[in-house]
This record gives C-alpha cells, sequence and structure tokens, in this order.
C-alpha cells in the first residue's frame, strides 16, 4: 500500500511538472484537493460577494447604456461563481456545503467587497482598477494544472474582457466632464487604489501559500511581481485620465524600468480580511438573506419535480 | 428537501458543429436545466442547440483502468495511413 | 405626438418592470435563477431603449432615450400599476412577470402588425424575448403553484395582490384610441378574453385558484400611480436630478 502511495505520487509530481493536466477522477494528493477547494471556493465567493458593490448601484445607473453594461457585468459576476463554484464540485464537495462555509464565515473571500460603493464614480473604479487586478491575477490560471479550474477561467476571462473596459469608460467620460465629475472620480481613485493594491495579496514575505501554488501553478509569480505588473500598467492610465495616484512615494525608477510605489497599511488590510471592514457584516447578511429567503423558491422546485417525475413513471 | 441535481450542459456553437460540453449547473428538472442552460450559457451568442443531462445519469471510465483501456491502442500503428508505405509520387493518397 | 405617449405607454411599462428586476440582480433564490431574471431584466431594458430612440427621434430638439426615462415627473410616466408593484417575495416577482409577459405577448403579436415600420420592427424583434419571457413565468408558476404547500400559500396570495391590476392593461387611452383609428396600435380590449383565458390556463394547472374580484385598480396610463411608484423614481432618477446636464 505505502509503495502504491509512493507511486501514485510520483506519477501524479511528473504529471505537474511536464505539464499535464489533472482530471477530476484521476488520483491527486489529499493535500492539492483541499487547496483547490480551498481557492476555487474563495474564487467563487469573491465573485458572488463582488456582486453586491456593483449590484448597489443597478437602479442608480445614470443612463439606460450604463444601465444595461452595469447589470450585464454583475450578471456575469453571477456566471463566473457559478462556473467556478461546478469546478470546486467536481473536487466532491457541493455548492451549498460551499455557501455553508461563506455564510458561517470559515471560508474567505476577497476583502476589497468589503467596501462600500459611495458614489457613481465608483462604478468606474472598481471596474478599472479592481477588475484590472482581478486579470493579473486570473489570467495564469487559464493555464493551471487541475483542468476543471482552468476550463472555468478561460471562460471567466473571456467574459472579464468587457469589464475593465466598462469601468474605463466610465472614468474617462467623468474625467472629460464637469468639475465636479472629475473630483469624483479622483475621490474614487482615492478610495480604491489601496485596497486594490492590497488585492495582489500580502507580500511575498508574508505570504504563507506561494512556494506550493508556484508548484502546482496555481500561481506563476509572487504577490509583489503581480502587484509591481499592476502599478506598472495603472499608472500611464491614471495619466491617460488626469487623475493622481494616492501615493506621495510613486516614482518611476529608471534602473528598475519599473515605478516604485509607497508602503501600504497591511493592518488595515488584515483588519478587513478578519470581518472588521466598512462592509463585510452587510455584505453577509445580503448573501445569508438572499439563501435563506430563497430556500422555500429551491424547495418548492425541487417537490414540483418530484411529482411530474411519479406522474411520469405511473 | 433534497437539493437541485447537477447537469452536465453541451452546446452546438452553429450547424454543422457537434455538441460540445462546455460546463455544468443547477436545476430541479429538466425544462429547467434547458432554460438555466440557455441563460447562463448562450448569452453571448455562444449557441444554436442545448442538450442537458443530469450528471449521476453518466458513466465515466476510471482513471485507474487507463492502462487496460487506451494503452493497447497504442501499438496498432497499422490503423493509421502513416503506416503504409507508398512511393513518393503517391504521398497524398 | 399622440405617437410619442403611445410610445410612453408601451416602453414605460418596459422601463419599469426592468427596473424592477435589476434591484433583484444578485439576490435570488440562487445563482441560476438570478442570472435568468437579469437577463429578463436587459431584454426589456433593450426594449426600452428602442422605443425611447424613437420616440427622441419624433420629439426633436434634446430629446434623448435618457431624457425620457430620467426626467419626466412621476404624473408623465404611463405604465401599468402591476409593472411597478414591489418585489415582496420571488412569488410576487414571478407573478408579477407572469401576470404581465402574458399581456405583453399579445400586444406585440399585434403591434408587429402596425402600419408604423419603425414600431413594427421593433415589435418583431421583441416577440422573440417576450416568448421566452412567458415560457420561463409560466414553468415558475407551475413550479411554485404545484410545489409545496408553503410556496402554493405564497404563489396564491401572490396572484390574489395582484390580480387587482390585471384589468388596468386593457383600458384604452386617448393615445390609445387615436393610434388605433390610424392602423398604428393596437386595441388591447380584444386581448382581453384572450388574456385571461391563457392565465386561467396556467394557474389551473398550477392548480392555483383563480381570484374572483368585482373591483380593479387602475391609473397608470394616465399617471396616477400606487405610491411605490415615487421611489422607484426617486432611486432611478437620483443621479439625474443629484447633477443635471451632466453626460454619463
Amino acid at each position: 500500500m505505502e509503495a502504491n502511495i509512493a507511486e501514485l505520487e510520483a506519477e501524479f509530481e511528473r504529471k505537474i511538472a511536464n505539464d499535464e493536466k489533472i482530471e477530476p477522477k484521476d488520483w491527486m494528493p489529499e493535500k492539492y484537493r483541499k487547496t483547490h477547494i480551498r481557492q476555487i471556493s474563495q474564487h467563487a465567493h469573491s465573485e458572488i460577494v463582488g456582486m453586491l458593490p456593483e449590484g448597489n448601484w443597478i437602479t442608480r445607473a445614470p443612463s439606460l447604456r450604463r444601465k444595461v453594461a452595469l447589470l450585464a457585468k454583475v450578471q456575469d459576476e453571477a456566471g463566473h461563481g457559478l462556473y467556478l463554484y461546478s469546478a470546486c464540485e467536481t473536487l466532491g464537495i457541493s455548492r451549498e456545503e460551499l455557501y455553508d462555509q461563506l455564510h458561517s464565515g470559515e471560508a474567505k473571500y476577497s476583502s476589497i467587497f468589503n467596501y462600500p460603493t459611495v458614489t457613481w464614480a465608483d462604478m468606474g473604479a472598481i471596474g478599472w482598477l479592481v477588475d484590472g487586478a482581478a486579470i493579473i491575477n486570473q489570467v495564469p490560471l487559464t493555464a493551471t494544472s487541475y483542468g476543471p479550474y482552468a476550463r472555468a477561467m478561460v471562460r471567466v476571462c473571456k467574459e472579464e474582457s468587457f469589464h475593465q473596459r466598462q469601468g474605463f469608460e466610465i472614468m474617462l467620460t467623468l474625467c472629460n466632464g464637469t468639475p465636479e465629475q472629475k473630483a469624483m472620480a479622483q475621490d474614487a481613485l482615492n478610495r480604491w487604489w489601496w485596497p486594490s493594491m492590497m488585492m495582489l495579496g500580502p507580500t511575498d514575505a508574508e505570504s504563507v501559500h506561494t512556494e506550493q501554488s508556484m508548484k502546482w501553478k496555481l500561481k506563476r509569480k509572487t504577490n509583489d511581481e503581480l502587484r509591481q505588473q499592476f502599478v506598472d500598467q495603472t499608472v500611464p492610465q491614471a495619466d491617460l485620465l488626469g487623475l493622481t495616484i494616492p501615493d506621495p512615494d510613486l516614482k518611476w525608477n529608471e534602473d528598475r524600468k519599473s515605478y516604485d510605489y509607497g508602503d501600504m497599511d497591511w493592518e488595515e488590510f488584515w483588519q478587513v480580511v478578519k470581518g472588521h471592514g466598512p462592509c463585510n457584516k452587510v455584505r453577509m447578511d445580503a448573501r445569508r438573506n438572499a439563501w435563506d429567503k430563497g430556500k422555500w423558491v429551491r424547495d418548492a422546485a425541487m417537490a414540483y419535480a418530484e411529482k411530474q417525475d411519479k406522474l411520469e413513471t405511473a | 428537501m433534497k437539493n437541485w441535481p447537477l447537469w452536465e450542459v453541451f452546446v452546438r456553437s452553429k450547424n454543422g458543429l457537434e455538441h460540445r460540453h462546455c460546463g455544468s449547473l443547477h436545476a430541479s428538472d429538466a425544462t429547467m436545466a434547458l432554460e438555466n442552460a440557455r441563460d447562463v450559457y448562450t448569452r453571448r451568442m455562444e449557441g444554436v442547440s442545448i442538450w442537458v443531462v443530469p450528471s449521476s445519469a453518466i458513466t465515466a471510465s476510471n482513471p485507474d483502468n487507463n492502462g487496460e483501456f487506451f494503452e493497447p491502442a497504442k501499438d496498432k500503428a497499422y490503423r493509421h495511413p502513416t503506416f503504409y508505405e507508398l512511393p513518393e509520387e503517391l504521398k497524398h493518397m | 405626438m399622440k405617437l410619442v405617449q403611445y410610445l410612453y405607454g408601451i416602453a414605460d411599462n418596459a422601463l419599469i418592470l426592468g427596473q424592477r428586476l435589476g434591484e433583484l440582480c444578485g439576490h435570488g433564490p440562487n445563482l441560476e435563477t438570478d442570472i435568468a431574471m437579469t437577463n429578463i431584466s436587459l431584454d426589456l431594458l433593450g426594449q426600452t431603449r428602442s422605443y425611447y430612440q424613437y420616440a427622441a427621434q419624433i420629439l426633436g430638439g434634446d430629446a434623448t432615450e435618457d431624457t425620457i426615462a430620467f426626467l419626466r415627473s412621476e404624473r408623465e410616466y404611463k405604465n401599468v400599476l402591476l409593472v411597478e408593484q414591489p418585489n415582496t417575495d420571488f412569488a410576487y416577482s414571478i407573478g408579477r412577470q407572469f401576470l404581465f409577459d402574458v399581456y405583453h405577448l399579445l400586444l406585440l403579436q399585434e403591434l408587429q402588425l402596425s402600419q408604423d415600420e419603425t414600431l413594427s420592427a421593433i415589435a418583431k424583434k421583441c416577440i422573440k424575448e417576450v416568448q421566452y419571457h412567458t415560457r420561463f413565468s409560466s414553468d415558475w408558476i407551475k413550479r411554485l403553484g404545484d410545489g409545496t404547500p408553503e410556496s402554493k400559500e405564497r404563489m396564491q396570495n401572490a396572484i390574489n395582490d395582484l390580480w387587482t391590476f390585471t384589468d388596468e392593461l386593457f383600458h384604452q387611452t386617448e393615445a390609445d384610441q387615436a393610434m388605433v383609428s390610424e392602423g398604428i396600435g393596437v386595441d388591447v380590449t380584444k386581448l382581453k378574453d384572450n388574456y385571461y383565458q391563457k392565465i386561467n390556463e396556467i394557474l389551473i394547472e398550477s392548480t392555483l385558484a383563480i381570484p374572483e374580484m368585482k373591483y380593479f385598480q387602475k391609473g397608470g396610463k394616465h399617471g396616477i400611480h400606487t405610491e411605490h411608484m415615487g421611489y422607484l423614481l426617486a432611486d432611478m432618477q437620483y443621479m439625474q436630478r443629484t447633477f443635471p446636464n451632466m453626460t454619463w
């Protein structure tokens, strides 16, 4: 038996090293399964909790064009959550169990969604910055080792491509608008910049999972590398908008051919992760509420289906 | 009450092509599975036809049996055209 | 301008119902249903834009789809009372959808024969969407009506409460009459029998009781709305009212 496990492990390692995919029924180490359930579900939870801050502005979108675009975007997030939950379910856990983990507070989701959306410009800033950071995180995952996750991510990334453009267009319109609109855009950038930076995860020194995740191709670059990529890509975009990134230490480093940036307030980050962000409670209440209030609906549909089945077999 | 079962969704992207597996979803019955598949997987004109199958109805081969299932095909090179040696001028037969 | 009023009579229904469904995005009983309801909302808002763009073209001047959508006063919205009713629970949302969809489909089937080419073209495009909406809401009425005792009770309550708003669908306004006489508009009074027949069929199949009612609520078609409408508009018009004359 021992030898058998060792053989299976060797075969598994060989596949990973050769860039072969692992599929649901393949043998995998328990740690691989657990880590994937954790990461994929965390990703799925982030999608559906992420619907809430933007959903907050659907009814108030300032034009019909903006309203349909925002609605379609938030709907896509539901779709992405669905693809990811499905991928996770192939690892032998049900969507209901995953919801229970979210609702009980056991599972985590991206902390950025615990910040409030207080003006329309936040729809622009989220699309531009939050989706911008998310894309940097997500694109490498299309080549991750677990087949169902990689396939879900291909679909997600394909659909995601309009999201950031949608956000940037909102920002651009505001910046080309009245002084009041431009101020609204700057204010949104001020509030969303640091949370977006922190979205790329703790610094490499603090990150506990990186090495293992690299091996399993859950990660291709370290958090700090991804963050650098985000800064380098975003600064010229802010310049184009005529907005100022709220970091006095931000400056071009000619030697590194990259931007240097200032320190982040990690204490705030960990406070939000631990549940003390401005919206942790309302987000969780909204999710639990939707699920609890939907129970009689889900039960009714199931009861109806069972009655119909009986009629057919009778 | 039981949870909504899982369904596998297959979409034909255009006539002439086969249905391809594109993902899964939950639905209480087949009608709903088809409607949900339409709403979830064909929002961007991805399809002209949808199949839904209860995931529980799929019988899958076991990777443990991959040896006996798939290895024996490996040495049957005579099933492939390149096995047969033909003169240069007939290369495209 | 009678044509513009006539367009409002149709498009405002789509806008207000689309807005109501938009409130549900992210709060559905599960992901699949959430996505499906949002699709209906997107269809309706798309339809709204087609009608309003046409109305803006007729109005000329500074009129756009957005001035029409966001800058009228409550009395100027001509949607029926049914579509502005709140999302009390999923049964109300589905009941409202079903009671509207069946009417909407009958209306569009006639509207595609309109002498007005633009209107006829819009109707032809919308009809496919609304066929699907009707299928979706009818299926759900059956699931909830013939599901569990709780769902049956909730669905019956919703139908009973919403029934009072159905008769208004078949009232003719002055704009309606004018457009009917020009061969542009649909005579909604003629849709009534067919409507209740279709509705009743589904309710019976769903094991739900058909409400018996003598008195019906009306007013939306003349811009006199239920108290819910003001809040819906306050929400919807917030940006346009707070920051007038800006581009978004």
